[in-house]
């Protein structure tokens, strides 16, 4: 924190008020500093959604499914009604309209209807005086059903398009099905000197954030709803529970609490949000839900498990000729993220290396189990591991370096990608280098001793989708400031602060913009009835758009301010400096107001001092059906490199250490970045080693394996590895300050890397993550037999995808749109 | 029920039906929500409280266990409006994120630190293995209690000046290099020998 300076500014060379700051000039950005909201957090002061308690407030329980796929015949509720302390039970029939987060997929109720779909699906809701009584009411409710066969794997629902879990899907149970050419796949092929083709899955795994949802509603007679939640997208909330309650939305009020974590997985409207809205309007009480960590594990909308198939086409020195990538998405029971996220195993491919020719094809199937959705890196892990482990087993076949093959292979800044994505800034060079001079990789590289190795991948990720989940031309977020005569200032921003600082975002880049202490700004977020309207904390793109959108009400403000003073002390307009609390003369530093003097002479002559700002993503040049999932204001880059000890005798691996350069752009605050980089190590670490969300489905009862923390296992202080961190600086000109994502972006490289270097310590591959000690030594059992030493799927199954809709690229002199239009009934990703 | 409590060092008494946990009971009757649960089931260690210094898992507490004794939740840490050297540490390297889980991590510090002023990165690593954070990756939280540790915090006796009778060898070690060291296999040593925990 600064001292407030009582004379002079301080030594920084301050800025006129004409241009943004220079770097060298900066007092908040680039700049290690707390969040706005560290001490609440450290002292328990901060209130989550379970924290809230009104007078008269009723608790709710739902009653899940316990069959995985059924319908319901009949439903009594008569014991839970007349049940001592409850006051309303609710069933599908008072909420008979769907929702879900993409309009393409408008599959889920509130309460079921006719149908449950998985095991945890929400049947009926109990309010009641307290939880134990609601508890009680909900075993009292009599569900009779009737068992349909279950949907159990994704070979399971190609292979069997009835029962139909939906009626809506693409084919069968094949909810989502895609495929798209990028120039001329098979005829690239035929010039490659190397040509592979792998098999790779990707387990499931869920984001467990240490907060349960909880939501918690209140009515009020005048007609409006106010739903306090645990959500990462209040705007959407805010949508799905005008269109469920059939409510007009300016009636229905949305307040975001802070998250207790998310990564994805409070992002999309959910059912318990939606039914203490209709409890609390049914009631007139006031009415709160909490989930256990069971139901939380039900309401999942992780990462999707992937099945993989990839072919890659590389010249003698590892660039690629052409990639022909498959994927197969279980879905679980509902829509959710899942068309988009289907799009997303099929997009970034293309952004770290060069592919002049590429081929995607996707399907997302149906199953009777919790519904997947986006997962920290949305879509992108999956395919992610898949070509990082290829590209190692390619390097060796080439006998090349695999750091140095990617270095000469890299996707340059400022181009346009096979599948038309527009690339910026481009620092996976630098992230590369930094890594393999940090970790001693020429040393270690295939030259470590048994059972000890090192693995290399890379990654890219998006700063922010570009475009919105419903087709519209309004900003992607939105800004109001508010200044006054105390010197006070006010920020106002619908994004949500899930941990990952978005509220000390807001404040840094107004007080740097400003010359004020970020301490000095009151943040208001997440409330849709004062807030402008920000699409969410997800797809990275919180930092990019709201920073973007701050800056701009910034610098109005700015401008307001410095034509008051101007005229009144007559300091030059071209003169005029904000620093240190103060508005002065950049040549004469004494000269000049406090901010406060400012804000009074700003609002003598202006009046009421209020300025907005808003921000929406340039459009991508990529015009074909589909196009709308991939394109972002600006691509993160990372690179790791991870060192492992795997124990031949056990199968065990651990992970020392990892070293990860991330290609930040600008870090606002290094101190939140670093704190990303190393969160998403860890997630990652999780997912490459231990972490998955799997079923039995023994007579296709496709019960959860472990909804439970104890059983479901994730890192702990144990399992952590050593991180060393490099951030990458080489700023992005579409970012705030120069800044891009860091949030998801590292999580990518680190299950690729993993895999890799198990590779180089015992020579198997574990083509699977997570890579757990039974499969390690299944392969070194295997290679001992003289069999090929891999863990992996043989095969993808047998899928009569279309005939893919062919593009033209860049380089070809297309236009961005597909050469033969087919009949168009949606577009990609549900986004327009 | 009637039960009272010393609860942040004040007597509270409170009336609550006998089968409630401890956390339903400071959270639920003492208004004290600092205290956060992530699984009520014993596993995650996010509702750590102190009862007379000691950690407990306040969802598997029963409260009527704790009658009359001392509680300290995340309320109790800060002296008026000087923050405790671990919530200062917390607050300024990032090592809460959404902050969630950090009443539970301060408080299982502090245990640590009262026991053992001067831990080393493998015994906070062994004290702090019960509690799950799934922002930080851990290595901020690791640095913020040797933060904590090497300003002196833990000694004990709240009087003491700080610094006092800090061995040099304990107190040389400054927070980010411990980030660069490896100290994983320490810790499954510790593991193995049964460390600290009790």
């Amino acid at each position: 924190m600064k001292p407030e300076s009582q004379t002079h500014p301080a030594p920084r060379i301050p800025h006129p008020a004409s241009r943004l700051p220079s770097p060298a000039s900066r007092a908040v950005i680039g700049t290690p500093r707390r969040k706005v909201d560290a001490t609440a957090k450290v002292t328990g002061e901060l209130r989550f959604a379970d924290d809230l308690v009104l007078p008269r407030m009723l608790h709710c329980k739902l009653l899940r499914s316990r069959l995985p796929h059924a319908k319901i015949v009949r439903i009594d509720t008569s014991k839970a009604d007349a049940h001592p302390g409850v006051v309303a039970v609710m069933t599908g029939k008072a909420l008979p309209i769907p929702f879900g987060i993409l309009p393409v997929s408008q599959d889920e109720h509130a309460l079921a209807q006719d149908v449950v779909r998985f095991v945890g699906d929400p049947v009926a809701a109990v309010a009641a005086l307290d939880e134990d009584a609601a508890a009680e009411a909900c075993d009292l409710i009599e569900v009779e059903y009737e068992p349909l066969a279950a949907i159990t794997s994704i070979e399971d629902g190609i292979a069997h398009a009835t029962p139909r879990i939906h009626d809506y899907a693409d084919d069968g149970n094949v909810h989502k099905q895609i495929a798209l050419e990028f120039g001329a796949v098979d005829d690239a092929m035929r010039s490659a000197d190397l040509v592979r083709e792998d098999v790779f899955f990707y387990e499931g795994n869920t984001h467990l954030p240490m907060e349960q949802h909880a939501s918690l509603a209140q009515w009020s007679p005048d007609g409006k709803i106010t739903v306090w939640s645990s959500t990462q997208t209040p705007h959407y909330l805010h949508r799905a529970l005008a269109k469920v309650l059939e409510m007009n939305p300016a009636h229905v009020r949305v307040i975001a609490m802070p998250n207790g974590g998310g990564f994805g997985g409070k992002s999309d409207p959910f059912s318990h949000e939606i039914v203490v809205a209709a409890l609390a309007r049914a009631t007139g009480r006031p009415v709160k839900i909490c989930l256990t960590r069971e139901e939380v594990f039900y309401c999942h909308r992780g990462r999707h498990p992937v099945l993989i198939r990839v072919k890659t086409g590389v010249k003698r020195d590892g660039s690629i000729v052409a990639m022909d990538f498959t994927s197969f998405l279980d879905g679980g029971a509902y829509g959710s993220y899942g068309v988009a996220s289907t799009y997303y195993t099929g997009a970034l491919q293309t952004v770290t290396y060069q592919v002049p020719h590429y081929r995607f094809r996707g399907a997302r199937v149906f199953t009777n189990k919790p519904p997947c959705g986006p997962k920290r890196g949305h879509g992108t892990p999956q395919p992610r591991f898949a070509v990082e482990v290829q590209l190692d087993k390619i390097a060796e076949q080439l006998s090349l370096d695999p750091a140095e093959m990617r270095l000469r292979t890299l996707q340059p800044a400022n181009s346009v990608t096979a599948n038309w994505l527009r690339i910026g800034s481009m620092g996976l060079g630098p992230c590369i280098d930094a890594v393999v001079r940090a970790s001693g990789w020429k040393d270690k590289f295939r030259k470590l001793p048994f059972g000890r190795g090192v693995g290399i991948a890379c990654s890219s990720y998006i700063s922010g989708a570009g475009l919105p989940i419903y087709w519209n031309h309004m900003p992607h977020s939105g800004v109001q400031l508010r200044l006054d005569r105390s010197g006070g200032v006010a920020v106002f921003c619908g994004s949500i602060d899930i941990g990952q600082g978005s509220d000390s975002v807001l404040a840094y880049c107004v007080a740097e913009v400003l010359g004020i202490d970020p301490l000095d700004i009151r943040v208001v977020s997440g409330d849709t009835d004062i807030t402008p309207v920000d699409l969410g904390s997800y797809s990275s793109r919180v930092t990019m758009m709201t920073g973007n959108a701050a800056i701009q009400a910034a610098e109005r403000a700015r401008a307001i301010l410095a034509d008051a003073v101007c005229e009144k002390t007559g300091i030059p307009r071209e003169r005029v400096a904000f620093g240190d609390r103060r508005v002065f003369d950049v040549e004469d530093p004494d000269r000049g107001v406090s901010f406060a003097e400012a804000s009074q002479m700003a609002e003598a002559k202006h009046g009421t001092i209020g300025t907005t700002g808003s921000y929406t993503p340039p459009r991508s040049p990529g015009r074909y059906k589909g196009a709308g999932v991939g394109p972002s204001p600006a691509y993160s880059y990372s690179c790791a490199v991870a060192e492992v000890e795997v124990d031949p005798e056990s199968g065990i691996v651990r992970v020392p250490k990892v070293w990860i350069a991330h290609d930040i752009g600008q870090a606002i605050n290094p101190t939140l970045a670093l704190g990303q980089v190393e969160g998403s190590v860890y997630m990652g670490l999780g997912e490459a080693l231990m972490e998955e969300m799997t079923y039995r489905d023994a007579q296709r009862n496709v019960v959860h394996h472990h909804p439970s923390m104890l059983e479901y296992k994730s890192p702990t202080t144990f399992e952590m590895c050593d991180i060393e961190t490099f951030l990458i600086e080489q700023p992005e000109p579409e970012g705030p300050f120069g800044a891009k994502e860091v949030g998801q972006g590292p999580l990518l490289p680190i299950p690729p890397a993993v895999a890799n270097a198990v590779y180089d310590a015992v020579g198997v591959r574990v083509d699977e993550v997570p890579c757990s000690p039974h499969k390690v030594l299944k392969a070194l059992k295997d290679k001992m037999k003289g069999k090929d030493g891999r863990y992996g799927p043989a095969r993808v199954p047998v899928y009569d995808f279309p005939e893919p809709a062919r593009v033209l690229t860049p380089a070809q002199g297309g236009t961005g749109r597909e050469l033969d239009e087919r009949p168009h009934s949606e577009v990609g990703g549900g986004a327009r | 029920m009637h039960a009272a409590f010393i609860v942040n060092g004040e007597r509270r008494e409170v009336a609550f039906t006998p089968h409630k946990t401890l956390i339903e009971v400071l959270r639920e009757d003492l208004g004290l929500t600092g205290t956060k649960h992530g699984c009520e089931l014993g596993e995650c260690g996010t509702c750590t409280v102190l009862v007379d210094g000691t950690p407990v898992l306040s969802c598997l507490a029963l409260a009527l266990s704790y009658r009359d004794r001392a509680i300290e939740t995340v309320e109790g840490m800060a002296h008026g409006n000087t923050l405790h050297p671990l919530q200062d540490a917390f607050a300024e390297l990032g090592a809460a994120q959404c902050g969630y889980c950090t009443p539970g991590f301060l408080l299982t510090a502090k245990a640590l630190l009262d026991a053992n002023p001067h831990p080393t990165r493998a015994e906070i690593v062994d004290a702090l293995s019960g509690n799950l954070c799934r922002c930080t990756g851990y290595l901020k939280i690791f640095e913020a209690v040797e933060r904590a540790r090497d300003a002196g915090c833990g000694m004990g006796d709240a009087e003491r000046p700080r610094g006092e009778s800090r061995e040099a060898g304990a107190a040389g070690r400054v927070a980010n290099d411990g980030r660069r060291d490896s100290n994983s296999k320490h810790a499954s040593a510790r593991r193995r020998n049964g460390g600290q925990r009790s």
